[in-house]
């Protein structure tokens, strides 16, 4: 019998302080019957790298507003890497400047989502681009 | 290496991956269980449950704190109910565990219900097994928050500990059976708070009319958020674990476990073959035939189990 989900980790680098963003994201992902591991605000690249591992998800969905993204998002995909985790599909939303966005696409973020975007697109791109096995 | 050479050398990365193996598919994960089973039995499995709020995950971190600096080795399964609806969860432990997810021997792992009841997941005891294989000395199992009858933990666990809160209710809810008295240890949560110590009068009346008990539950004040009582806590846990195997009681609770165990791995192997056998449609069909009365569940349930007969065991008897 056959049972798979899409296992999603929400997560919070940096020092933001709120997290509604986040919270309304994690909803909607649930809502489209997948698994959302949320751990809260104020993670470090190692704990979030660490706990996509173990949890062993299949997406990671970044949520920044402070600014900090070129700073955290490498760190982040390297640990991915060190850890031959690169499988995982990491996505980002929050504010961005443009120039940042194709930077960030360009060292592994899949897709970046800017305030304002429709939750139901966020859920289109991930089942688009997970297999489940 | 192989998958389950890497989980016994505590490979993170590979235990990871053979949890959604059996979470997703079981059947085929069942043969790599096989092989660690051998490995299995040495970590003491400690069942953590009680309403939601009472303070389950903050418990579960401070404790897992506490003995890390003992040098224990932990697995956490904590465990969030999924939407009857969509099958969907958020899964929210974590947050109280944030300090948790860098120390390479602390290994959590989030799981939603997906439609079991009882205040697990399926798959609750076989991921028990791989962090038992892993080398984990404790393994927490932190359930759903639960109401008054969802006690399954009981049947994966050790010791139990049932973590409750002044002002959950009147009297009345401390002398509901099921939930309340499956705790091998009252953790009395949030200790801080008005209306504790008639909390702990209101578990002890309770207690005291425990007849049928060889031992009874005791009763731990504890204030997660501030870490008070926690070295109390794991005191009388590592007291009560000694107890119970020198009583035969751990070794009873393994015993009836294995047999749940082996009890449910049968049914659902029959269960699987059954629905192979009957079929979507010919099930629809019944099902139809029993809405538009001219049949009944029980007259169909007996005739499948004759026919079903008749194709697996010989005679039909």
């Amino acid at each position: 019998m056959k049972n798979s989900r899409i296992r999603v980790l929400v997560a919070k680098p940096g020092l933001d302080g709120h997290d509604r963003g986040a919270k309304v994201i994690a909803r909607a992902l649930r809502d489209a019957g997948m698994e959302v591991i949320y751990t809260g605000l104020r993670q470090t690249p190692e704990q979030i790298a660490e706990t996509a591992i173990q949890e062993d998800v299949n997406v990671i969905g970044l949520s920044i507003l402070s600014g900090a993204h070129m700073h955290l998002f490498p760190k982040i995909l390297k640990l991915l890497a060190e850890r031959d985790a690169s499988d995982i599909l990491v996505i980002a939303g929050g504010i961005f400047p443009r120039e940042d966005i194709v930077e960030l696409k360009k060292i592994g973020i899949k897709e970046i989502f800017t305030p304002g975007t429709d939750t139901n697109e966020i859920v289109k791109f991930i089942r688009a681009n997970v297999n489940l096995p | 290496m192989n998958l389950s050479d890497r989980v016994r050398k505590g490979d993170i990365r590979a235990a990871a991956k053979l949890i959604t193996m059996v979470e997703n598919d079981f059947q085929h994960a069942q043969e790599i269980l096989k092989e660690l089973h051998q490995y299995c039995g040495k970590a003491i499995v400690v069942g953590i449950t009680g309403p939601p709020g009472s303070g389950k995950s903050t418990i579960t971190d401070r404790l897992t704190k506490h003995i890390r600096k003992m040098g224990k080795k932990v697995g956490i399964v904590a465990i969030d109910p999924s939407s009857p609806f969509t099958g969907g969860a958020i899964l929210g432990d974590r947050i109280r565990m944030q300090d948790l997810s860098t120390d390479k021997e602390v290994f959590i792992r989030s799981i939603g219900t997906r439609g079991h009841l009882g205040g697990l997941s399926r798959s609750t005891q076989a991921i028990v097994k791989i962090m038992d294989a892993m080398g984990k000395d404790i393994i927490f199992i932190e359930t759903v928050g639960v109401g008054q009858s969802e006690i399954e933990v009981i049947k994966v666990s050790d010791i139990i500990l049932l973590v409750v809160m002044p002002g959950m209710g009147d009297d009345i809810q401390v002398i509901k059976a099921g939930i309340m008295e499956i705790g091998d240890i009252f953790v009395v949560n949030k200790s801080d708070r008005d209306g504790t110590d008639r909390l702990i009068s209101e578990i002890e009346m309770m207690i005291s009319l425990n007849g049928h008990k060889k031992r009874n539950p005791s009763i731990i004040k504890t204030v997660g958020t501030e870490n008070l009582g926690i070295d109390r806590l794991w005191k009388e846990i590592e007291r009560l674990v000694v107890i119970l195997q020198e009583n035969g009681e751990i070794y009873q609770r393994r015993r009836n476990r294995i047999k749940k165990e082996i009890y449910d791995l049968f049914l659902e192997n029959w269960q699987e073959l059954f629905l192979q056998f009957i079929g979507e449609d010919r099930l629809e069909n019944e099902v139809e035939r029993v809405l538009k009365q001219n049949s009944d569940p029980y007259f169909t349930a007996q005739e499948l189990t004759k026919d079903f007969k008749v194709k697996f065991l010989k005679g039909g008897n």
